[in-house]
């Protein structure tokens, strides 16, 4: 006891090391992969810098050059913000609506229905399969269906039509994103307690939309901001699917979005220094996002008299 | 007795009117079919024929259902002159191996995070919480300069390491430890002298299962599917995601074979799944973020 005393008055105890110790491990892969990187990319973004011969300072150039002189940023970052405005909300409204439907369901009927919504997350890398339903040629399904119904007499390519193409991403995008935030709505759906319910039931609380506004939403609200910051990270972080899709560049840049247009310009062009801008960029953007949303999350269940 | 009761109504789950179970019914019908469907056809589509797969207009059904576009794979790929087993085999070993080692580390750290006092463990927690909206995808051209700094480039270490500080795990344990490891089991175990070391490994194991199981789920089916972009050149090093889109390059008659890998890509995250899944949603009731 005495020596704990003692302890405590030096600031770090025998017990605070051994914590240190265990989290060690942790914080160092933290820091050289997620910390590292992105201070790394704070200061090359002003830089030029092509992996070669030595950076060259050149102050904001970088930066200003997004907005003044690349008019293919220009139309990525519109795409980016018109794809995640659309599908980012659509897949967060998505993954509490089917969590609450399911979830007065039996508990084997509701593991089924988890399983059959959660499947093309789960996978992964099955969106290659809206290939054979898109497909530009008379052998794609929907073509296929559409002319023989004689909806259109010409076969439509899908991915290389630019008042398409967007709304087709974003249906597939929208397919597979009942991922970690849907199973998260479940479990919390399940773990509302019933007394709240009771009591707002006692309350006069007498419609199902009342009781998901006052009772559910309310108590619901840590795990929708946790939802809500997975579907950002999937919804900005969307890359492989166009690009298997589309292709990249797609017809215009038409549905190129900034974490694609970032590797180009990192990986195949070696304009690092540019690279790093945008991608900084990019973070801060998705930051923008998860405390504006984190901020409209803070109105739900607030009375609207 | 009566007059008590309806006093204090009976709680109970409000009804729907006809035309709202119709609905109710209805929207959850589509939304399946449009999620499962797609998945079947693949699964359909793999077993059949060539002559079944060019046929016009397409069908949804296999006639003569056959194995071969699954036998059809490794001669497909004898081009490159990588047997397919090694693609399966580089999944599975970084898959196992990132799982492993970031379920090891990650869960110690959470254990800090959530039990311990130390100074700026707030400040760092909020950071974790912070990175929970980046991955490997968003951080892929800030990562680069590391790896090209470390030499990792054109190795396995590019699939594993990146994958041990995870925040999404990290996050999830700590969360889960913070509800459902009281902090009288702690103190507990420390009036009986127990040092740390001991407290972890006698006394929050045994109740982390739930937590390490969603882990596992987590972080293998990312890392199952992961596309690390410019980073691997290295043919025996490449992944199965990686060489799907070779396959599936090679157009409708090729779409036997692409599928068939699809269906064997889908198989593990499938399995980790169902033996996850109760253990999953104990953990996932607890992931809220308290702002």
């Amino acid at each position: 006891m005495k020596r704990d005393l003692k302890a405590k008055r030096k600031g770090i105890t025998r017990e605070d090391i051994s914590y240190y110790a265990v989290m060690a491990p942790f914080l160092i892969f933290f820091f050289v992969f997620n910390i590292l990187p992105v201070l790394a990319s704070m200061v090359l973004s002003f830089f030029d810098y092509d992996m070669v011969s030595k950076p060259i300072f050149t102050g904001l150039e970088n930066y200003s050059r997004m907005f003044s002189s690349d008019s293919v940023f220009l139309t990525v970052l519109g795409n980016t913000l018109r794809f995640s405005i659309v599908a980012g909300p659509i897949s967060f409204l998505l993954a509490f609506l089917l969590a609450w439907m399911i979830n007065e369901f039996s508990r084997t009927v509701r593991v089924i229905l988890t399983f059959i919504f959660y499947a093309p997350a789960l996978v992964g890398n099955a969106y290659f399969i809206w290939q054979v339903f898109f497909s530009g040629d008379s052998y794609g399904y929907l073509n296929n269906f559409l002319i023989s119904f004689g909806f259109i007499t010409e076969p439509i390519n899908w991915f290389q039509n630019t008042s398409y193409n967007m709304t087709i991403i974003i249906i597939v995008q929208l397919w597979m994103s009942m991922g970690v935030s849907f199973l998260a709505n479940i479990a919390g759906l399940q773990n509302v307690s019933t007394e709240l319910y009771e009591a707002a039931a006692i309350d006069g609380v007498r419609t199902r939309w009342h009781e998901l506004w006052y009772v559910t939403l309310p108590s619901m609200k840590s795990i929708l901001l946790f939802s809500s910051v997975m579907q950002i990270q999937a919804v900005f972080s969307v890359s492989a699917v166009i690009t298997t899709l589309a292709g990249y560049p797609s017809v215009n840049n038409s549905v190129d979005v900034l974490v694609s247009y970032i590797s180009d310009i990192g990986t195949a062009r070696y304009e690092m220094g540019y690279a790093s801008a945008l991608s900084i960029f990019l973070f801060f953007m998705v930051l923008a996002f998860r405390f504006g949303i984190g901020a409209l999350l803070n109105l739900v269940g607030k009375s609207d008299r | 007795m009566a007059k008590f009761k309806k006093a204090v109504p009976q709680y109970r789950r409000y009804t729907r009117s006809k035309a709202g179970n119709v609905m109710y019914f209805a929207i959850l019908f589509l939304a399946g079919a449009f999620t499962i469907l797609p998945l079947i056809y693949c699964i359909i589509t793999s077993f059949k024929p060539l002559d079944e797969l060019l046929i016009f207009p397409p069908r949804f059904f296999v006639q003569r259902p056959t194995l071969n576009n699954y036998l059809a794979l490794p001669s497909l790929l004898s081009k490159i002159k990588i047997p397919i087993s090694r693609y399966f085999f580089n999944s599975l070993f970084v898959a196992i191996a990132g799982t492993v080692l970031h379920i090891i580390v990650a869960s110690l750290a959470a254990f800090g995070f959530s039990k311990s006092k130390v100074k700026g463990r707030t400040a760092l927690f909020w950071v974790v919480q912070i990175m929970l909206l980046y991955n490997s995808i968003t951080l892929a051209i800030p990562r680069y300069f590391i790896y090209t700094k470390l030499h990792m480039i054109d190795t396995y270490w590019v699939y594993i390491l990146p994958a041990i500080p995870s925040a999404t795990g990290c996050f999830l344990m700590k969360q889960y430890m913070d509800v459902s490891v009281p902090d009288v089991l702690m103190e507990a175990a420390k009036i009986d002298g127990a040092s740390v070391r001991k407290i972890y490994a006698s006394v929050i194991m045994p109740i982390l299962k739930p937590a390490w199981m969603t882990m596992l789920l987590l972080s293998f089916q990312e890392m199952w599917t992961i596309i690390p972009q410019g980073t691997i050149f290295s043919e025996q090093l490449k992944t199965l995601p990686q060489v799907m889109s070779s396959i599936s390059a090679g157009g409708i008659a090729r779409s036997g074979s692409a599928m068939a890998v699809t269906v064997l890509l889908m198989i593990p995250p499938i399995i980790v799944f169902l033996f996850s899944q109760s253990n999953v949603m104990e953990t996932m009731s607890t992931s809220g973020i308290k702002e």
